[in-house]
């Protein structure tokens, strides 16, 4: 029932090589980009990808745990949430 | 993409600026199969029969919690009220039962256990009788367990007698917590007709009407409505209204989604979903700030009650819609400790009990970490209880007192609880008894239907 897909959101301050750290972690997982948007609001770098995770084997506490500490080193946060939470919230 | 990047956004916000939250995933566990006359065999079997119930509730809370990015910050189990499953055990008292619960919430893991619980709204048995008596010595020797007793129903009135009773039992209570500020208190809760299904506590029990085992949702997100409302410019009320039932519906979704899943997993049926405005300490986190943010000057001041009648009443209306599961208590909780609004309020004046006593007509629940002085006789504290239930009977609503008398402390002193329980300035009573009317026992009876003017 639940959706394999996720919401990535990367929010900080901007600095070269986000993006490419960022998603090596993801290519290391195995997770696919199906989309992805980034804009500067305010002067703070925010990207949002929706990406979806192997159907197989998916360790998701350690890939939440590796795009933690990735975002954490180049001073950013990064979160992985199931897309359904924001589907359920703000669709009928 | 197909979901709006700014109600992603908007979605991240509301976490981790105001605070939105499940404030519990509660299991609610029925005991009814556990009876038995030795209070030794009794005992194991509700410890078995809890254990095995709540077993992965824990993990799996947390794994919902990790997976969609949303704080669920307790995990509870609410049974059936003690009283009437251990009604037939031969033994003096329940205290070892209390004990019992508490022993197998630490085995689940969970933060809290509810159900100590006696119905006497019409009337008390022997086996309610030992349980509210076992009250005090129960929530002194234990952490987790939480009690609650319904005294009042709109269809059978307010047993005044057991208004009476449960007065001593909250003084004796304090005392026996005295080294803690009364604590004990803040774990008992005295109800006019009490929900089935809520998984709030201190009040949570698994009612009679209830299946074999239920998950029940608690929501939250006062700083959230605060936030959306301080973002309007110069609104009307009809605005107000408008953006807080919103608001509602959005934190409803969220949690009926997080509900359905957690029990999903567990293959336990889905039972409610309650959205209420639980307060924290948390700066903003609050009611009162609401409440302020409608333009009152400080929570308390006239047009408090008014204010508050609105917000609790959009807030039904927005999660009725979004939600076919909302049950429980549903509406703004106003407890003083916890919110700090609330405290601010008390401590510069403006709010006093007699306010919130009028506020508890219009809001869910009632007067709600309230601490008074240690020295407030038992039958003031009875009194104010009824006074409470007579609200609740009458406008056919929940009302609960939840007091504390606190241990040799006075107007102008506070407690100190920590945690979600925060801090209660003690607020002063009325110097006039109540004792003789107290005294009187009997019942009130049932109110009129109709003619309701």
């Amino acid at each position: 029932m639940t959706s394999s897909r996720f919401i990535i959101t990367v929010i900080g301050s901007d600095r070269v090589g986000i993006v490419a750290r960022i998603t090596t972690v993801m290519a290391n997982f195995n997770v696919n980009i199906v989309d992805i948007s980034q804009t500067i609001m305010d002067g703070i770098f925010t990207m949002i990808m929706l990406a979806e995770a192997p159907e197989k084997n998916c360790d998701l506490a350690a890939f939440q745990e590796a795009m933690e500490t990735e975002g954490k080193s180049l001073g950013v946060e990064v979160k992985v949430q199931n897309e359904d939470i924001f589907r359920f919230m703000h669709r009928i | 993409m197909l979901i709006n990047p700014n109600e992603i956004l908007e979605t991240i916000r509301m976490v981790k600026m105001e605070n939105l939250d499940i404030r519990t995933v509660t299991m609610g566990i029925s005991l009814r199969d556990c009876s038995h006359p030795d209070i030794d065999m009794f005992n194991e079997n509700i410890y078995e029969k809890i254990t095995a119930k709540a077993k992965n509730l824990v993990r799996t809370t947390e794994e919902i919690q990790s997976l969609y990015g949303i704080p669920i910050i307790n995990k509870r189990i609410s049974v059936t009220p003690i009283a009437i499953v251990a009604e037939s055990c031969m033994a003096p008292d329940f205290v070892s039962v209390a004990k019992t619960m508490d022993e197998a919430a630490k085995e689940a893991g969970v933060d809290f256990i509810g159900g100590f619980s006696a119905l006497v709204h019409k009337g008390a048995t022997p086996g309610d009788l030992k349980l509210i008596h076992s009250i005090p010595e129960a929530l002194a020797s234990t952490e987790k367990v939480c009690s609650s007793v319904n005294v009042a129903t709109t269809r059978a009135g307010i047993n005044m007698d057991a208004v009476g009773l449960m007065g001593n039992v909250i003084k004796r209570t304090a005392e026996l917590t005295a080294d803690r500020d009364g604590i004990g208190c803040a774990k008992l809760v005295v109800f006019a007709n009490a929900p089935e299904d809520n998984p709030f506590m201190a009040g949570a029990f698994h009612g009679i009407g209830e299946p074999e085992c239920v998950i029940n949702v608690g929501v939250s997100g006062p700083g959230v409505v605060n936030a959306a409302l301080r973002e309007l410019e110069n609104p009307n009320l009809t605005e107000i209204s408008e953006t807080i039932k919103k608001t509602a519906f959005k934190i409803t979704r969220m949690g009926e989604m997080v509900g359905r899943e957690v029990s999903r997993r567990l293959g336990v049926e889905f039972g409610i979903l309650d959205l209420s405005l639980a307060p924290t300490p948390e700066i903003g986190d609050s009611v009162a700030a609401i409440l302020e943010a409608m333009g009152l000057e400080r929570c308390g001041t006239h047009g408090t009650t008014a204010a508050l009648a609105l917000l609790n009443d959009a807030v039904k209306k927005g999660g009725a819609m979004a939600s076919s599961s909302v049950g429980g208590l549903s509406g703004a909780f106003i407890p003083v400790s916890e919110d700090a609004g609330m405290i601010e309020a008390v401590n510069v004046g403006a709010l006093s009990l007699e306010k919130l006593e009028a506020m508890t007509c219009v809001c869910s629940v009632g007067l709600d970490m309230v601490a008074v002085p240690g020295d407030t006789p038992a039958c003031t504290l009875s009194a104010i209880i009824a006074d409470e239930m007579a609200i609740g009977v009458i406008n056919k609503k929940t009302t609960a007192v939840r007091i504390i008398p606190a241990p040799g402390k006075k107007v102008g002193d506070s407690v100190e609880f920590g945690g979600l329980l925060g801090m209660a300035p003690v607020m002063p009573v009325s110097k006039f008894s109540s004792e003789t009317f107290v005294k009187r026992g009997g019942r009130i009876p049932a109110p009129i239907q109709s003619l309701t003017n």
